[in-house]
Parts: C-alpha cells; sequence; structure tokens
C-alpha cells in the first residue's frame, strides 16, 4: 500500500485516504492553441517507467490537493511537494537524483 | 511438427509419451526480418500468426521480453464477448469471437474456448435503459444479444441472490455464445503455428531500442544483439509507452495494473460468466472449480504487475450481496497485470509518425476477447497499409475528437 505525508496537514495518509489525480505540471492548452497542444494537453501523457510526478489528493482528510514524486516501477516514494508549484522542488530532485543516477522527466532531471 | 489428434494420443500414451517433441523452435536471431512483432502476447503472436496465413509474410521474428504470454494475456480472467455499443468496436470483436469458435481446429491447439454464455446483471434502473440501449445496437449489428428478465437470471444462475436489498437484479444483457478460453493455451497455440510456419519466436529477447532513419524504421536493438526489419510492429500493451519513447513519439495510453484473483475449487456451481458492473466486480467458475473474480483497475501509474490491496476487498465485498454463497471461501492465489488504458476505453491499431512502424495497444482491461480479431485487423494492416477493421481505431481520431466511447458499454475491468 502507498503511504504519502500529506504536505498540508502532515499526516501520514495510506493510499485509502487519497485519491490519484493523474499525471503532475501539465500545461493547460485551450482556445487559440494548435491542435496537436491541444491533443497533447488532453491525451498524451509521460507513463513513464520509474521516475513519475503526479497529483494527488488528500480527500478522506484535509481534502487539499498536492503533488508527489513516486518510482512507478518499485512504488517508492520520494517526496511530497505542495500543488502550488509549476516543478518539483530542488531538495526532491537532489533526492531523486542520489536514487535513480541520470533520471529524466520531461524538462526536468 | 506434430499434428495433435486422437491417433496421436493413443500412438503416445503406447510408447510412455516419450515422442511429443517440441511445440515450438527456441531459435537465435537472424540479422534481418521482413517484420518483426514486438511482445509475444495474444495480439502479437496472432498478428504474427495472420500475416503468415492470410498475406504470405512469412519472414517474421516476434521478440518477447519475458516468456510467452507472460504479460496480460496469461494473467486474464479470459471473459469473452462482444456486446459493444458501437458498430466499429462490435466489428472488430465480433470478428474476435466468431474466430474463438473455430480457433482449436483452425491451431490444431485445444484453446478450450467455452461458450458458456456472459451475463452483465442490471441492478440499476440506468443499468436497464444502458443494456436495453446496447441489446439494440447489437441487433443491427448481428451479434446476437438479448435482455432478460430476473427470473431468467435466477434459472440461469441458481447461486445468485437477485433480491438485493441495495442492489436487486433488474434483469441482464445476456449474451449466450459469449464465454471463457485458456488464456495460455491461446498464446501457445499460435506460437506453434507460427513457428510452423516458419517463423522465430523468441523469448528473453528485450527490445532495448529501435533504429530508423529518415522518418523510418531500420530495426531493433535487443539483448540479443541488433535486428534489422523492414516493417515493426510493436504490441507491448502496458509498455506501450515504453516502446513509443524508444521510437520518438508519444501515446495516449496510461499504464495501471489491474488484479484478479480465485477462490479454492469448489464443486460446479456456476456455468456462466456473471458481471455485476454496478457494484463492479464479475466472476465465473473454471474447469477447476476454482471462482474466477475480478474487479475494478487501480488509479495511478504502475509498472509492478501487482496491485493495491483495498481493491481485493472491494471487489469481494461488492460481489458478496449477490453471490451470498462466496462469503466463506478462502482466496487461494492473487495477481496483477499492467493494463494499457486510452481515454475513450478503446484499442489502437494504427500506422504511427514512424515510416514502417506499426501499433497495437491500448485494449487495457478486455483484450483478451479481442485476440484473434485483432491479429487478423493488425496483420492486414501491416501488410496492405489499411484494413477496414481497425480504420476508426488509429491514433488520429484524438486529435480529430472520433472517440469510440465504450467506457459506459466496458462498465467493469474485463
Ligand atoms: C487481471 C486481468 C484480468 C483481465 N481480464 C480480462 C477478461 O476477462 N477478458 C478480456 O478480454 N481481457 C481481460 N484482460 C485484458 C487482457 O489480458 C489484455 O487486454 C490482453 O491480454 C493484452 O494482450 P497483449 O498481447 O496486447 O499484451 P500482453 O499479453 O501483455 O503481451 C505484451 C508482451 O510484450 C512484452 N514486452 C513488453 N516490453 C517488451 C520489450 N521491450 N521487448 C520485448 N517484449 C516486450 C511483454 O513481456 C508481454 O509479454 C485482463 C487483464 C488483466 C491484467
Ligand atoms: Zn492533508
Amino acid at each position: 500500500m502507498l503511504i504519502f505525508t500529506c504536505p498540508y496537514c502532515g499526516i501520514e495518509a495510506d493510499e485509502t485516504e487519497l485519491t490519484p489525480g493523474g499525471e503532475a505540471h501539465l500545461k493547460r492548452f485551450g482556445p487559440g492553441s494548435s491542435d496537436e497542444e491541444f491533443e497533447g494537453y488532453l491525451f498524451n501523457r509521460e507513463n513513464p517507467k520509474g521516475v513519475h510526478f503526479e497529483r494527488w489528493r488528500h480527500v478522506y482528510g484535509c481534502g487539499k490537493w498536492f503533488h508527489a514524486a513516486r518510482c512507478t516501477l518499485t512504488l517508492e516514494v520520494f517526496g511530497t511537494y505542495s500543488a502550488q508549484t509549476f516543478e518539483p522542488p530542488e531538495e526532491i530532485k537532489e533526492r531523486i537524483r542520489a536514487k535513480r543516477p541520470g533520471w529524466k522527466w520531461r524538462n526536468f532531471s | 511438427m506434430k499434428r495433435y489428434s486422437v491417433f496421436a494420443v493413443a500412438r503416445e500414451a503406447l510408447r510412455y509419451h516419450q515422442g511429443w517433441g517440441r511445440a515450438w523452435r527456441s531459435p537465435e536471431p537472424k540479422k534481418k526480418y521482413e517484420a518483426i512483432i514486438i511482445g509475444a502476447g495474444g495480439h502479437g503472436l496472432a498478428t504474427a500468426y495472420y500475416l503468415g496465413k492470410n498475406h504470405g509474410l512469412k519472414n517474421v521474428a516476434i521478440l518477447e521480453k519475458g516468456w510467452l504470454g507472460g504479460g496480460n494475456t496469461g494473467r486474464n480472467t479470459t471473459i469473452i464477448r462482444s456486446n459493444y455499443l458501437q458498430d466499429a468496436s462490435a466489428a472488430i470483436y465480433e470478428k474476435a469471437r466468431s474466430l474463438y469458435e473455430t480457433m482449436s481446429q483452425d491451431l490444431n491447439y485445444n484453446v478450450m474456448f467455452s461458450p458458456r454464455g456472459v451475463m452483465m446483471l442490471a441492478q440499476t434502473q440506468h443499468e436497464i435503459r444502458g443494456y436495453k440501449r446496447t441489446a439494440h445496437a447489437n441487433a443491427l449489428q448481428g451479434v446476437s444479444t438479448e435482455f432478460i428478465t430476473p427470473d431468467r437470471v435466477k434459472s440461469l444462475v441458481p447461486i445468485i441472490n437477485i433480491d438485493g436489498p441495495r442492489y436487486p437484479v433488474l434483469g441482464a444483457l445476456w449474451q449466450p455464445r459469449g464465454g471463457t478460453a485458456r488464456h495460455d493455451a491461446v498464446a501457445w497455440g499460435y506460437a506453434r503455428a507460427c513457428s510452423e510456419m516458419g517463423m522465430d519466436v523468441i523469448q528473453q529477447c528485450e527490445v532495448t531500442g529501435i533504429r530508423r532513419q529518415n522518418g523510418q524504421v531500420q530495426g531493433v536493438e535487443t539483448s540479443k544483439g541488433s535486428i534489422d526489419c523492414e516493417k515493426l510492429g510493436i504490441v507491448v500493451a502496458g509498455h506501450t509507452g515504453v516502446l513509443a519513447d524508444m521510437a520518438g513519439f508519444r501515446m495516449p495510453i496510461e499504464s495501471v495494473a489491474l488484479q484478479a484473483l480465485v477462490s479454492e475449487p469448489i464443486k460446479p456451481c456456476m456455468d456462466v460468466v456473471v458481471m455485476a458492473n454496478t457494484v463492479h466486480g464479475y466472476m465465473s467458475q473454471s474447469d477447476k472449480g476454482e471462482m474466477v473474480i475480478g474487479g475494478g483497475a487501480d488509479g495511478f501509474n504502475n509498472y509492478t504487475q501487482r496491485g493495491s490491496f483495498h481493491h481485493v476487498e472491494e471487489t469481494v465485498r461488492a460481489l458478496i450481496e449477490t453471490f451470498p454463497i462466496i462469503s466463506r471461501l478462502k482466496m487461494l492465489r492473487w495477481w496483477g497485470g499492467i493494463v494499457d488504458m486510452t481515454g475513450d476505453r478503446s484499442p489502437i491499431l494504427s500506422t504511427t509518425p514512424v515510416k514502417n512502424i506499426f501499433i497495437n495497444c491500448g485494449w487495457g482491461t478486455g483484450g483478451f476477447k479481442a485476440i484473434p480479431g485483432s491479429g487478423w485487423a493488425m496483420a492486414e494492416l501491416m501488410a496492405k497499409g489499411h484494413s477496414s477493421l481497425t480504420e476508426e481505431f488509429g491514433l488520429n481520431r484524438f486529435k480529430e475528437g472520433k472517440f469510440i466511447d465504450e467506457s459506459v458499454a466496458a462498465g467493469v475491468a474485463h
């Protein structure tokens, strides 16, 4: 079972207390964007085997959305962080570098 | 290869079964093939089989990183049905179902196809309307289904509790020629037939890179060396994103775990497949007597081939009201597979941005039933560049907004 520490209320929450919200840091494209951009935003996903960044919601707790960094191959959790950011904090990226040298996810590494 | 028959069984019985021989060769890869298929699950093997059988293309290798059918094909709960809503789906799933009827004879391999009937319970008013609509659509598509009453349900499935209290059985969508088959045998039967045609089925050969030049495929890098090919078919289910990344394009696919379990074996008590989509569970009884149970997929990306434990509880809890008989059964085995989900819950059989690379994926939680039809259609697509069965399943449908929405019709994952 996945266990995340909610960055807002600080509680260690089991997966059953949370709702997965899919890939993180999506750039939203709307009217005025190209067909490719709109399709990419709506459907195309990183879906990586390894390091991944996601949105989760502490639905049966404080109710807040947050971000999580996780490995989809081992289910190891690298850390959680605020929803109000466009990229993972340096500290989490550093932790992943130590554990997964050479990792890459979109333009983060 | 020896033909399997009653005479072969008798002959071997007289010589202590010493003469059976291997069902397929395990060759080293050649330098070059006309076509390479990545992934020896049911869909990859069926694609290769029909490339040879229908299109005379036999200089083919099927590369598998693990073992035959070790992906979702050997992990699924084997429900076969074709009662979908949209015409494009009905065409390919019914093609597949009808090919299952004769598969054992065609492959000379017993795949144990058992058209025992598939029943999808209506447990809400909304479901009644939905299934009646599907039954009407199926009538127009030439797929034989009917909407049946609770009494009929009870007479077909005596162990069912139709009175609720929370979710009474209000009727069901019944496809009498749906059923199950032996999953491994489907992979093995195709592999044997492919090998017999001179194709190379190569296990423990992982594709690690895809070589391209001028927007066209050149070959693949593998754990057994570099291999050239003229055409490449990517048929890797949950690993679609990984392979697409190697080929330099993106896919509208997410990989998640889907789980199933079986109970301890009990005496025969249910001879049809029952799906309860509102409560999200389904069940059939295997020939060994185990109750085969499945439910919904996990909600997050996963490549571990095991899912979250609480799904087991949710699935079983959902079924107990409708099947009180299972409440005291012990769980015998529990496993997961990584399924490839698309936004509209329909598969992708398509050309790709790279010339001569074709892709077959997105079968998600319900592709076992489609194996022969998918292989048939994919082979035509690879051989001729187009197929009437795959036309609407192209990658461009996401950009165009021409979805084949089966998320309602598919209901529960299976
Ligand atoms: C628990 C569960 C229950 C299910 N129940 C049903 C059901 O009742 N009815 C139904 O119709 N469907 C069901 N399904 C879905 C069905 O199993 C799949 O849709 C179907 O088996 C997919 O077949 P495939 O050949 O595309 O993929 P797979 O069988 O997964 O084959 C893909 C193969 O590609 C290989 N591969 C991956 N990467 C590489 C690489 N780099 N190099 C070489 N090889 C590679 C894998 O090892 C794998 O063997 C279920 C699935 C699961 C997990
Ligand atoms: Zn919280």
